[in-house]
C-alpha cells in the first residue's frame, strides 16, 4: 500500500523567509517531490493551530510548518510563538491518535532554498513511511464504522 | 396519553428529550423555580420522559410540525439518540440543542478517544465490575419468544447538529438557570406577538464574548515558567489572572454567559459553555493562548513547562471533542 502512496503535505510558509527559500529553490531549479502544497502566510506566528487540525481533517497525511530561523524573525520574536504552538499542538495531536511526524516545523531562510527543498524531500519520506492518515471525512460519514475495505484498499475515503 | 393533532387545549405544544446525556439539563430547567408555572400557563407538555409517561409511538403519531419547542440535550451515542433526534426533528417546528452534550459532544464525547472495545472493557470488565461470566450487551438476541434488539452502539458519539439540523444552541453543561428562564420569556413574547425570534442557527442563552471578558480577575500580561495543578497550590492570588499563576484555566476559548463562576470562586474554567463566537476549534484557540503564556524560547525548556499540562487533548477539549475540527480520536474511528 506504501509503495504507491503519494503523500499529500500541506506546507505552510512565511512571507519572508521560507516563501522566499521555495522560490529559490524554484529560479535555481532545484528539484524536490511535489508532494507538498505551499501556503503562504505573513509569518509563522500567523498559524492559527485550527489551520494544522483542519488540513489533517480533511485530507492531508502531513503538516510542514516554515518560520525564519531563531532571532531573524521580520516580527522580532512570533517565530518564537509558533514553536511553543507547535510543541503543545503536537502534545495534543498526539492524544488524538496523529503521529508526532507527521507535523513538522522546520526553519529556513530566504537563502536556504536547497535546505527547504532537502527537507520536504526528507518529510516526504517520512509520511510515506508511516502511511496515509486517512483521517475520516466527518461530513459524509454515516454513524457506523469506517469502511475496512476502502481503508485496506488505499481508496481516498 | 391520547394526544392527537395540534393540541387537545389550544396550548402550543412543548417537549423535551435526553439522549447521551446525565440529567444535569433536566435539573438545571427544573431549577428555574416558579418560572417552570410560566411553562405550564403557556405550554401543553407533550413529551418530557423524565417528566412524564410517554411512548415513542405516541410522539410518532403527532402531525409533523405540530410541537412548537422541543429542547434536546445529550449526544448522539446509540441508533435509538439517532432515531429520536430524526423523529423529534420532524415534529419540531423549533429545535434547540439544549446544553453542551447536544451542541458539542460534552463529556460523553470524551469516549471518542476510545474505541468501543475499549468503552466496553471499561464497563464490564473492570476489577469494580461484578460480571464472572464476562456478559457483553448484544445488539441482537434470540430468544424462544423471537428476536429481541437493543439499540446499537455507535462507535463515535456526535452532536445533535451532525444528524439532524438543529434551529438554535443553548450551550452549558448545565446551561445556567437564568439563562434557561430568560429563553423561556423569550420564546412566550414570541408567542404573544411581543418579540422576535433570533436568526436560526444563532447561540441562545449565552453571550458572544469570553469568559475572560467576565471575569474580574486582573490580567498583567505575565509569563509563567511553570503550569501547576490547581490542588498542589497552597495559595491562589485571589486577584490576580488564574491562567498568570499557571492554573490551565480553559476562560480565553469559551463563551460567556455563567457569568465567569468557577474563576470567582479560584477555580479554573473548563470550558463548559464551549466555544465563544468566531472560535474556528475550541482546542486550537487554547494551544494558541497557553503558549502565548509560557516564557521561554528554547524548546527543551518549553517542553519542561509543557510536562504541566499533563493531558492536553482532555485539558483543551473536555467538552467540545465531538465537536471539534478532528472530532474523535484514531482508535475511536479505526474500532
Amino acid at each position: 500500500m506504501t509503495e504507491n502512496f503519494e503523500p499529500t503535505i500541506i506546507g505552510f510558509t512565511c512571507n519572508w523567509c521560507s516563501y522566499r527559500a521555495a522560490d529559490l529553490a524554484g529560479t535555481a531549479r532545484v528539484k524536490y517531490p511535489p508532494n507538498v502544497r505551499l501556503i503562504r502566510l505573513m509569518c509563522s506566528g500567523r498559524l492559527d493551530p485550527a489551520f494544522v487540525m483542519k488540513a489533517l481533517a480533511e485530507g492531508a497525511d502531513g503538516v510542514l510548518i516554515t518560520g525564519c530561523h531563531p532571532g531573524e524573525c521580520h516580527y522580532l520574536e512570533q517565530n518564537y510563538k509558533a514553536l511553543r504552538r507547535f510543541l503543545l499542538l503536537r502534545r495534543t495531536l498526539a492524544g488524538m491518535g496523529i503521529e508526532p511526524g507527521r507535523v513538522k516545523l522546520v526553519w529556513a531562510s530566504a537563502a536556504e532554498g536547497v535546505r527547504l527543498a532537502n527537507e520536504i524531500a526528507t518529510m516526504v519520506e517520512e509520511i510515506r513511511a508511516l502511511g496515509p492518515l486517512r483521517w475520516p471525512r466527518w461530513h459524509t460519514w454515516n454513524g457506523l464504522f469506517i469502511e475496512e475495505k476502502s481503508r485496506a484498499e488505499g481508496v481516498p475515503a | 396519553m391520547t394526544t392527537q393533532s395540534p393540541s387537545t387545549n389550544g396550548k402550543p405544544k412543548f417537549a423535551m428529550y435526553w439522549a447521551a446525556s446525565c440529567g444535569g439539563c433536566e435539573i438545571a430547567v427544573l431549577n428555574i423555580g416558579e418560572k417552570i408555572l410560566d411553562v405550564d400557563a403557556n405550554f401543553e407538555v407533550a413529551f418530557w420522559p423524565v417528566a412524564m409517561d410517554a411512548k415513542y409511538k405516541d410522539v410518532e403519531a403527532m402531525p409533523d410540525g405540530s410541537i412548537l419547542l422541543t429542547l434536546f440535550n445529550g449526544g448522539i451515542r446509540n441508533s435509538e439518540n439517532e432515531e429520536i433526534a430524526k423523529l423529534l426533528r420532524r415534529k419540531s417546528q423549533i429545535l434547540v440543542a439544549f446544553g453542551s452534550c447536544a451542541s458539542e459532544g460534552c463529556i460523553p464525547g470524551l469516549a471518542n478517544l476510545s474505541s468501543s472495545n475499549q468503552i466496553l472493557d471499561t464497563v464490564y470488565s473492570t476489577v469494580s465490575t461484578d460480571n464472572p461470566q464476562g456478559i457483553r450487551p448484544q445488539h441482537k438476541y434470540a430468544m424462544p419468544e423471537g428476536e429481541i434488539q437493543i439499540p446499537k452502539f455507535y462507535p463515535v458519539l456526535r452532536t445533535l447538529d451532525q444528524v439532524v439540523p438543529v434551529d438554535y444552541y443553548m450551550p452549558g453543561c448545565p446551561p445556567e438557570s437564568h439563562q434557561i428562564a430568560a429563553v423561556i420569556d423569550l420564546v412566550i413574547k414570541v408567542l404573544h406577538g411581543e418579540a422576535q425570534l433570533p436568526p436560526k442557527g444563532a447561540v441562545i442563552g449565552a453571550g458572544g464574548s469570553t469568559v475572560c471578558d467576565d471575569c474580574p480577575r486582573k490580567r498583567n500580561v505575565k509569563l509563567i515558567k511553570k503550569f501547576v495543578r490547581i490542588q498542589d497550590l497552597e495559595h491562589i492570588d485571589p486577584e490576580l489572572c488564574l491562567l498568570e499563576q499557571g492554573i490551565p484555566c480553559n476562560g480565553p476559548a469559551t463563551r460567556s454567559g455563567c457569568g465567569a463562576l468557577c474563576p470567582q470562586a479560584s477555580a479554573q474554567c473548563i470550558g463548559c459553555y464551549g466555544p465563544a463566537d468566531g472560535v474556528v476549534d475550541y482546542g486550537a484557540r487554547l494551544v494558541a493562548a497557553f503558549a502565548s503564556v509560557i516564557d521561554s524560547n528554547d524548546p527543551e525548556e518549553i517542553e519542561h513547562i509543557l510536562d504541566g499540562i499533563p493531558d492536553p487533548t482532555g485539558q483543551f477539549y473536555r467538552f467540545n471533542l465531538a465537536g471539534s475540527l478532528l472530532r474523535a480520536a484514531r482508535p475511536a474511528w479505526e474500532g
